[in-house]
């Protein structure tokens, strides 16, 4: 390890980091801007000089020149000056510099109290202006809904664009113009493309970029009441910290954790959560009357009404993928193992369970994100990432640079020097192979995109798998025939091939072939990783509480024959064909619901419970790396909402169910489900029980400066209310507690002396970009399984059009394909009613155009056109979890007619138009 | 008779360029003939051994810039790039041009054998877009060129290939700096890069690159025809070769002249420049374009090369002197070329994209009676903070501190005659 002296102290430090990292991981104070762990040094903000020695003489001497900690490596025996007056003296240069231009607007900027620059400017001492002439000033764009653009606050650092296109693959954001007009904006006003744009509000150190739905329903970081939670916008697991004033959820940033998210959201999972606000949300029980209307019931009239219903009645349960494994457990134990649905629709059944089954199989290991970003040959089957498990989308386009850091490792150049390394490598990249049912959002950084129907996906899985361990494939279509040697070769010769699959293409077949690839490639004694992603936040987790032989909804019908059904947090008309939702509800004389938001389902029942969003309740998810994450009440749920766990423990109880008899905290149900149920063993290892106490004290999830809690209610009453007391875990709806050095995963929100931005989360980690000292949040419930002796597989049949017949496949979007986040502010606005996408062949045949609409199967659907030249031949595309889509079922072949009488949403484009195509594929 | 101006011999008195024939006729292409009889390896050698360092400005030896290059072997497959740094946008510069317009070839021919000793099979001619008529003329070259067999695939006989292109800037100052030069080429911002890792390793699309400027290249294959002994013995100094020296400002001859290197400042101006118009008297020159220090009369005997002119506490740059007489403010001359660079800076460092402007912003007061006393020691900071190299990305704002840091040191009378309102040459101080 080098040994260098700063201002006359020695330090141990890391080869292979730069200065100003190092020096942050030993908590110096040395400020910087364009500098992000996450993207590496380019020197461009000058903030982190230093002078550096080249002998003792000269450090006495102060002779040394200046350089900059982010670019200067850290050498044995290299002397520097952190707090000499020059080093000094030209950061407070540095800052005076940025502030000539910047805006004396910080009482009404949204950054405001979290404000990296606010933090530098005191860091360094600049207070005196010298500068008398005037600001430079821009004019601002208009960005979309979620991100607001405030350019005259820019300080040039470069971040912005440094994130968006090169670490996100972004094209619509750039540095325009120079000298100091330099102008960061799109080429034109409109919304920003990126799927994960909302990062730029974290990445900016000040506040050109700041979170729009955060701007219009405006509090102060420091008025934020904050909670560790975990994104349920989709499976990955995000960590997130939302934060909350008035009742009101405002925003969400990100919550480190260095092998999941690490620095980064997706937008769907930073604006998604905003339905909490909802005004569709349910305040209270309600019984449905003879009118058909519902009467408001307090909680304890809507127990009893439960628990008589309940009681000696043959009870069903319906569960949900996006409920918590504590609330599906207790739903569970009230109805019994055989009664109990885990809610997901027959198909999701089957592959949920398989995706479950196929990594507890595989001798491949299932990486967290941070492994994926070290694959150096990646295969994806069928999914189109960036739409249905986003932030892994933005993991592998870090994957794909593997090639450039090998290069960068050729030339002894650090990985961390960011322009030099992507200079060096220019557009080469580490190979990913695609095969999707269309084209993808990571169609720029593949090697090979190749479109194909799903059943053909499984034919060139199989394909591949066979050439890897060797055996002698059949003939294959030339379409696929074409693309086996490339990548099997590529995978081959890997040295962490990635293998990823999942169910959103709806083909089981698919996810088998991936498995088989990633088995192969292990039989070979390559360390392989296969990642196989599932549609929900706790998808996995259900599948692990409720196994294979539980009755999927469709079973569930066929075999019903019940009194009750207690359906929890599950809009089954969202999530399966009509006819069978109507067919399961009609098996019971009452149906009760427990859900945040009014939908279809909770209309058809006859008892309504309220339950609290995942803001408002703790939980435990499990993740599609089977990383089970505890998620926590960022405040307490108003009047007569409950947490579903609650109602459900209090029904279980009024039943005087035994189960339940020693139930009594959240806890205890995550122990008796981990003690019962053996693939969720570990949940109890996700986070520290209720008991925990840090230094002997709560974690707070208000900072020390949250103010105004008597007059918020003023106009109410002058006595401050008693704080909610938080009796479920260790941390406290208040100020007092101590937030700091606690386990990773009860960390509500990050702040340091000095550092009231998000970037004073380096005083958490062990070391600046690495894990939180307290330890990565999570605990994963899958190891490396031991794979199953099996022949050859038997080719999966080949995909054969129908003449006059389309396959559907389902395609994804990151706004819209979920339910709740679209119906979150902002979101809701980016989110598109249901279409279906078709080749312009195709369309051509039909005699329909973009905008136009289409009947399916006359009748099971009408939805609006849109021409994709990338939809597999054969195939037509529509916008899985859209509106009006629930009653189509991936892979089932349907007949197409125009739809008489439609009218266009848009005006009709003249042919010219028709550029505006999604995808570019040709015919 | 030996040859003592190698680099303007075929510059004719009307300007017309030469072609092809008349510069073959002249001697010309007999370098590359000379080049390719030899090894890369001897070539490199000869080159280092002539001490021909670089005519941009920075004056680095160029056989040793060039052996970082990665040879045979140790070089990855791939190309390999030599580009001609032909964006002359110093201030007061405009000895490439006079070689661009006048004698293309020489310069075709310079590269040719300088790719030849690199084994660079690809070739830029990066050009200042307003020298419109020497880019048309260098496509001519390197289309006769073809025909005869100097350049493409298996040239003169040999197995080396070579293409050349040439790019027309967008005209930018900063692309005269090489590694924005190359970022430039490569369709991105022309902002310049960090070093390490250095173009000859890591350049064009990431492969080994080396960008000389024009004057440079020139010489090549000059040296490699006629040896390092006659290169070295055309200087009077240490340092080696000629060089094209200019004069611009109220001298009664400006031009351009080639002249052996460490030609006396004075000999230069008042032999070749005739001297100062009439009526006015040296007040203090910049000895090579607008990022180099003054220089006032006490330096005239100096002598016009690298190691002289540096130990004087300026640089030679570019050899193109600019002269300030007694009649013009000093004030506003450096305001004027402060606000150059401060237009031109890339904007990618925050003291030279933020610094410069306030600096242009502080002259521009004092300029126009606006300045305070304290403006001085704003200044004195802002030369501080700017004026090192290392303190910012890259050497321009360095370089637009060097006559702004020179004018108050040699000049201090005409900033306080500003500040009092009192400067003779701008009424006053308050037109």
């Amino acid at each position: 390890m080098p040994t260098i002296r700063i201002d006359g102290v020695e330090y141990e430090m890391e080869a292979g980091k730069n200065l100003l990292e190092s020096c942050l991981s030993l908590g110096l104070d040395l400020p910087y801007f364009c500098w992000h762990p996450a993207m590496g040094s380019v020197g461009a903000c000058r903030q982190c000089a230093v002078v550096q020695y080249l002998t003792d003489e000269d450090e006495q001497s102060g002779r040394g020149r200046i350089v900059m900690g982010c670019m200067t490596p850290v050498t044995d025996g290299a002397i520097f000056s952190l707090d000499g007056d020059r080093a000094k003296g030209f950061r407070e240069s540095v800052v005076e510099s940025l502030m000539l231009n910047h805006p004396h607007d910080c009482p009404v900027c949204a950054e405001g109290g979290e404000c990296h620059l606010q933090d530098m400017t005191v860091m360094v001492g600049h207070r005196d202006r010298v500068y008398r002439g005037q600001k430079n000033t821009h004019r601002n764009q208009y960005l979309g809904p979620l991100i607001n653009h405030e350019m005259n606050r820019c300080i040039t650092c470069y971040r912005c664009t440094r994130y968006y296109k090169d670490y996100a693959g972004g094209t619509d954001l750039a540095a325009l113009a120079s000298h100091d007009h330099v102008y960061f904006g799109r080429h034109q006003e409109g919304v920003l493309e990126s799927e994960f744009a909302g990062n730029l509000v974290e990445v900016c150190p000040t506040g050109v970029f700041t979170d729009k739905t955060l701007v219009n329903d405006y509090t102060r970081k420091w008025d934020l009441q904050s909670a560790p939670s975990v994104c349920t916008g989709c499976a990955v697991g995000c960590n997130t910290v939302p934060g909350e004033r008035y009742g009101r959820l405002k925003r969400v940033h990100n919550r480190f954790n260095a092998e999941v998210n690490g620095y980064f959201l997706c937008d769907r999972g930073r604006f998604g959560a905003n339905f909490v606000n909802n005004d569709e949300r349910l305040e209270s029980p309600g019984l449905r009357n003879q009118t058909g209307s519902y009467d408001p019931v307090d909680h304890h009239h809507a127990l009893q009404v439960m628990a008589e219903a309940c009681s000696g009645a043959r009870v069903a349960g319906i569960g949900s993928p996006r409920a918590s494994v504590e609330a599906n457990y207790l739903l569970r134990n009230l109805v019994g193992e055989d009664n109990f649905s885990p809610g997901f629709n027959d198909r999701e059944h089957k592959l949920v369970n398989l995706a479950l089954e196929l990594q507890q199989a595989s001798s491949a290991v299932t990486p967290d994100i941070r492994s994926i970003e070290s694959a150096d040959v990646i295969l994806i089957l069928g999914e189109d990432l960036t739409n249905t498990a986003p932030r892994l989308a933005l993991a592998l386009r870090q994957s794909v640079r593997n090639k450039a850091f090998e290069m960068a490792a050729d030339l002894r150049l650090e990985s961390w020097q960011d322009a030099a390394v992507r200079n060096l490598a220019q557009d080469q990249l580490s190979p990913l192979f695609i095969a999707a049912t269309g084209s993808t959002r990571l169609a720029d950084v593949a090697e090979e995109n190749i479109t194909l129907a799903p059943q053909n996906i499984a034919r060139l899985g199989a394909a591949v798998a066979a050439s890897i361990s060797g055996h002698a494939g059949e003939d294959l279509e030339p379409e696929i025939a074409g693309h086996v040697e490339a990548i099997s070769t590529a995978l081959r010769a890997a040295k962490r091939p990635l293998i990823i699959s999942g169910t959103s293409c709806g083909n089981a077949e698919v996810m088998q072939t991936a498995a088989d690839v990633a088995e192969a490639l292990c039989q070979s004694g390559q360390q392989t990783m296969l990642t196989l992603t599932v549609p929900e936040a706790n998808s996995l987790g259900q599948a692990m509480l409720a196994g294979p032989d539980s009755p999927s909804l469709g079973k569930l019908a066929a075999d019903g024959n019940f009194d009750v059904l207690v359906i929890l947090e599950n809009d089954l008309y969202h999530r399966a064909p009509e006819p069978e939702v109507e067919r399961l509800l009609a098996t019971a004389d009452t149906v009760i619901v427990l859900d945040g938001l009014d939908n279809r389902t909770t209309s058809a029942a006859s008892l309504v419970l309220p339950a609290a969003s995942f803001a408002e309740t703790e939980g435990t998810l499990v993740s599609l790396e089977g990383r089970a994450q505890r998620h926590y009440p960022v405040f307490a749920p108003k009047g007569e909402r409950r947490p579903a766990w609650v109602w459900l423990l209090a029904c279980s109880k009024e039943l005087g169910l035994s189960t339940a008899a020693d139930l009594h905290h959240f806890d205890d149900i995550t122990r008796d489900c981990a003690a019962n149920i053996a693939d969720l063993a570990g949940i109890t290892g996700a986070a520290p029980d209720h008991h925990f106490r840090n230094a002997g004290v709560k974690i707070p999830r208000q900072p020390h400066r949250y103010s105004g809690r008597t007059a918020m209610r003023a106009d109410i009453s002058v006595h401050e209310p008693k704080q909610p007391v938080d009796e479920e875990s260790p941390l406290a709806f208040t100020m007092e507690g101590l937030n700091r050095s606690q386990p990773g995963s009860l960390l509500p929100f990050v702040w340091a002396p000095g550092w009231n931005s998000n970037q004073s989360l380096h005083r958490f980690q062990s070391e600046v970009g690495g894990p939180l000292r307290g330890g990565t949040a999570g605990m994963r419930l899958l190891g490396p399984g031991q794979a199953k002796e099996s022949g050859p597989r038997e080719n999966p049949p080949a995909f054969s059009p129908t003449q006059g017949q389309w396959q559907l496949v389902p395609r994804y979007r990151i706004f819209g394909s979920e339910e709740l986040s679209a119906l979150s502010l902002g979101v809701a606005e980016l989110c598109e009613d249901g279409y279906i996408e078709i080749r312009a062949d195709d369309a051509l045949g039909l005699e329909v155009g973009e905008g136009d609409g289409l009947n399916l199967n006359d009748g099971l659907a009408t939805l609006e056109v849109k021409i994709n030249n990338s939809i597999a031949a054969g195939c037509i595309g529509y916008a899985a979890g859209h509106s009006g889509t629930a009653n189509l079922t991936p892979g089932e072949n349907i007949s197409l007619q125009k739809a008489q009488g439609w009218k266009r949403r848009r005006p009709q484009l003249i042919g010219s138009d028709r550029s505006t195509e999604i995808g570019s594929g040709n015919d | 008779m030996s040859l003592t101006t190698p680099l303007t011999r075929n510059v004719r008195d009307d300007r017309r360029p030469t072609d092809m024939a008349a510069y073959e006729a002249n001697g010309g292409y007999q370098g590359l003939r000379a080049a390719l009889a030899q090894s890369p390896e001897d070539c490199l050698q000869v080159l280092k051994d002539s001490n021909l360092r670089g005519r941009g400005g920075a004056g680095f030896p160029t056989g040793m810039k060039w052996s970082f290059v990665p040879m045979g072997d140790k070089c990855s497959p791939g190309h390999k790039y030599l580009i001609c740094n032909a964006d002359e946008m110093e201030p007061g510069t405009f000895k490439d041009r006079l070689l661009l317009e006048c004698d293309p070839h020489q310069l075709i021919e310079g590269m040719i054998v300088s790719a030849y000793t690199l084994q660079a099979d690809v070739a830029y001619i990066f050009i200042r877009a307003e020298y419109h008529q020497a880019t048309r003329l260098l496509q001519e070259a390197i289309a006769a060129c073809h025909e005869k067999g100097y350049l493409g695939q298996d040239i003169l006989g040999t197995g080396y290939q070579l293409e050349m292109h040439v790019h027309s800037s967008a005209g930018r100052y900063i692309c005269g700096e090489e590694t924005a030069l190359i970022s430039s080429l490569e369709g991105k911002r022309a902002n310049p890069r960090a070093k390490p890792p250095f173009p000859q390793v890591s350049g064009l699309w990431g492969r080994p690159t080396i960008v000389n400027n024009v004057e440079t290249l020139c010489n090549v294959h000059h040296i490699i025809e006629r040896g390092a002994e006659w290169f070295k013995s055309l200087g009077l100094t240490e340092d080696a070769g000629t060089k094209l020296y200019g004069v611009s400002g109220r001298v009664k001859n400006p031009g351009c002249w080639e002249l052996p290197m460490g030609t006396p400042v004075r000999q230069i101006i008042e032999e070749y420049a005739g001297g100062m118009e009439d009526g006015y008297n040296l007040k203090g020159f910049l000895p090579g374009g607008g990022s180099t220090d003054f220089l006032t009369e006490e330096h005239l005997d100096l002598a016009m090369d690298y190691d002289t002119i540096g130990k004087a506490g300026s640089r030679m740059g570019t050899g193109t002197m600019i002269i300030l007489d007694d009649k013009t403010c000093p004030v506003g001359f450096v305001k004027n070329l402060v606000a150059f660079f401060a237009r031109e800076s890339c904007g990618f460092c925050t003291p030279c994209r933020d610094g410069l402007p306030w600096s242009a912003q502080v002259l521009d007061d004092i300029q126009n009676g606006r300045g305070q006393e304290e403006d001085m020691d704003t200044l004195a900071r802002q030369v501080k903070f700017i004026g090192a190299i290392g303190n910012t990305h890259c050497a321009l704002a360095p370089g637009a501190m060097e006559p702004l840091q020179s004018a108050m040191k040699y000049f201090p009378e005409a900033f306080e005659n500003h500040l009092s309102g009192n400067c003779p040459h701008c009424n006053g101080g308050t037109h």
